[in-house]
């Protein structure tokens, strides 16, 4: 059974994004995505500073069985890559909600009203109908 | 004699389990006017005696001249054991096989490989091989522009003293993703990079400096400036070296105060014979930081279940097996076997021998440029060390000469002609451990002769 934390809301492809007190938001994936990977040995984050476009591939975790790209759950400008995955990439899969957060992006006008998100009681019947 | 085991029955039968009557019904996805029904200029099949004795006939043409032609390939002395234990039936492949860790001993060539080059450039990692010296270089540019994530212009610097084959494959390998390379001009006097031509890049954003090490003349580039320029202006370095070479030469590790951060080169010289341009091989190291930016295959050693040493496929997740469209490359071990060649041809070596060759080739390589630099109508163009090559500036077009040499079976050079023409009549010219002393007055003497008849005419 996965963990699914309530305060937070969720994309179709697997990240989950948290709203923090200076306007960004924080974005990661989530302990089903960090469990169906397996244990990670890289994590690729992006630079500050960068524009992404919503559904953009912005972040590469790679495990030993796998490489997945991590999207853009909408448009905005990258303030921070967690700088702490480079030489620890195993925090995504011991804290996926905590200190295994990706990216901060602070979003473009209007681009959390077009973006699509999960509440986490939709996330969990996504994650039930993929057998997890 | 057939090698396709299906009988016409076969055939017709696996048609009919799928539900299909012709095999052309299997293309029918692809419109008509995209197939290709003949090939122009490709002749009809020849059965194994005509292809036998057309292929001999070929071979005879090629001859057994005296070679005084570098250029990027070197006749070097291959001990006879290379290719008596690359050719073994355990080794004779030029590809890792399917399922790569049924077959450790093949792994283990490529590991040791790796160690090798990696020792020699002084770099901290080596991959299984690339294809050559020039194709090496442009995938060495692609990486230098996912690697250099600070800078946005991938424009490439390279200096025009870098193998003219190399800088054009070079952007005939990036010509779809939006690479830029421009060339740095060289001192006349000196035939090496003029550091003065790096003031117009000064304030531009650069992703990579590719530096030869010798040079296409031969030439020692001044490698610590240009690495320590390439550093303090965010750009990566690139090293185009000869593996021979390194033996002698500080290894691109070493350059500057921070050293090269990716090496290539054409692993040609360690143990693979000439052979009308190729297939030769490449090499590629980098800097630990980049491994995962690098085409290619990496063989790693590690321990299985029961603790035992063993050697694995590594960082595949990068290989376009799992990576699809964006795999960093669709470089596997196509050179297996030369890469085990090189590999046998260094063990065999080792670190004195190569050494020894190498300071072998620098001292017949001096004799040449001695000898022939003396004679009238010829004078030596650049004035600084050079390795295994040099250029000859002549008072007369190069190309009738090198056809009386050919005609007394001298292969004398490189006519420059076509690739400097701002040198005039000039001629690149090469001798390695192979040459004597005889064969050095040999070439002399009929050069002095072909410049005499040239000069009568």
């Amino acid at each position: 059974m996965s963990n699914i934390p309530g305060d937070l809301k969720y994309t179709k492809s697997h990240e989950w994004v948290r709203s923090l007190a200076d306007g960004s938001l924080e974005i990661g994936i989530t302990d089903h995505a960090q469990h169906a990977l397996g244990d990670l040995v890289f994590v690729e984050v992006p630079e500050a500073g960068r524009q992404v476009k919503a559904g953009e591939a912005c972040a590469v975790v790679e495990s030993v069985k796998a490489a997945s790209d991590v999207y853009a759950p909408f448009a905005g400008q990258v303030t921070q890559g967690n700088p702490r995955l480079t030489a620890e990439p195993e925090t995504v899969n011991s804290e996926p909600y905590g200190g295994g957060w990706l990216m901060r992006l602070k979003p473009a006008a209007g681009a959390l009203e077009a973006a699509e998100f999960l509440s986490p009681a939709e996330y969990q019947q996504l994650v039930a109908a993929e057998g997890g | 004699m057939a090698f396709i085991p299906h009988t016409a029955a076969d055939v017709d039968a696996m048609l009919r389990t799928i539900g299909v009557e012709r095999i052309e019904d299997l293309f029918d996805e692809i419109p008509q006017p995209l197939r290709t029904k003949s090939l122009a200029g490709i002749p009809e099949a020849l059965n194994e005696m005509q292809i036998g004795r057309l292929m001999s006939e070929r071979a005879r043409r090629d001859g057994l001249q005296l070679s005084f032609l570098g250029a990027g390939a070197y006749e070097h002395h291959i001990p006879a054991a290379v290719w008596a234990i690359a050719t073994r039936g355990e080794f004779y492949s030029a590809y890792t096989p399917y399922q790569a860790e049924a077959s450790q001993g093949t792994l283990q060539v490529i590991y040791e490989f790796q160690s090798m080059i990696a020792q020699l450039t002084a770099m901290q990692v080596a991959n299984a091989s690339m294809y050559d010296g020039a194709s090496a270089t442009a995938e060495a540019a692609l990486m230098a522009v996912r690697a250099n994530r600070r800078s946005k212009s991938a424009r490439i610097l390279m200096s025009a003293t870098l193998h003219p084959h190399y800088r054009s494959v070079a952007r005939t390998a990036t010509a779809n993703q939006g690479l830029r390379f421009e060339e740095l001009p060289y001192d006349r006097g000196s035939g090496i990079t003029d550091l003065a031509a790096l003031k117009a890049y000064e304030n531009e954003d650069i992703t990579a400096l590719i530096v030869p090490q010798p040079n296409f003349f031969g030439r020692l580039e001044e490698v610590d400036a240009l690495t320590d320029w390439a550093h303090a202006h965010h750009a990566l370095l690139i090293g185009v070296v000869n593996p021979t070479a390194l033996a002698l030469l500080r290894p691109p590790g070493n350059w500057g105060t921070s050293g090269a951060d990716i090496a290539v080169g054409e692993a040609q010289p360690l143990g693979v014979p000439l052979s009308s341009g190729g297939p030769y091989l490449g090499f590629m190291a980098a800097r630990l930081e980049h491994v995962r930016q690098m085409p290619g295959r990496i063989v790693g050693r590690t321990l299985d279940s029961a603790g035992h040493e063993g050697f694995t496929l590594t960082l595949q997740a990068r290989e376009q097996h799992i990576r699809r469209a964006k795999a960093t490359s669709n470089i596997c071990t196509n050179q297996g076997l030369l890469m085990t060649a090189a590999t046998i041809y260094l063990s065999l070596m080792g670190a004195q021998g190569l050494k020894r060759t190498a300071a072998a080739c620098h001292a017949r390589s001096r004799e040449l440029s001695a000898a022939l630099g003396r004679l009238p109508g010829v004078r030596v163009a650049f004035n600084l060390p050079h390795f295994h090559e040099t250029v000859l500036q002549l008072d007369r077009p190069v190309a009738p000469l090198l056809k009386a040499l050919l005609g007394r079976g001298i292969i004398g050079g490189l006519d420059l002609a076509g690739y400097y023409p701002e040198l005039g009549p000039a001629l690149l010219v090469c001798a390695t451990e192979t040459k004597t002393a005889a064969d050095i007055e040999h070439y002399r003497q009929a050069l002095a002769e072909a410049l005499q008849a040239a000069r009568a005419a």
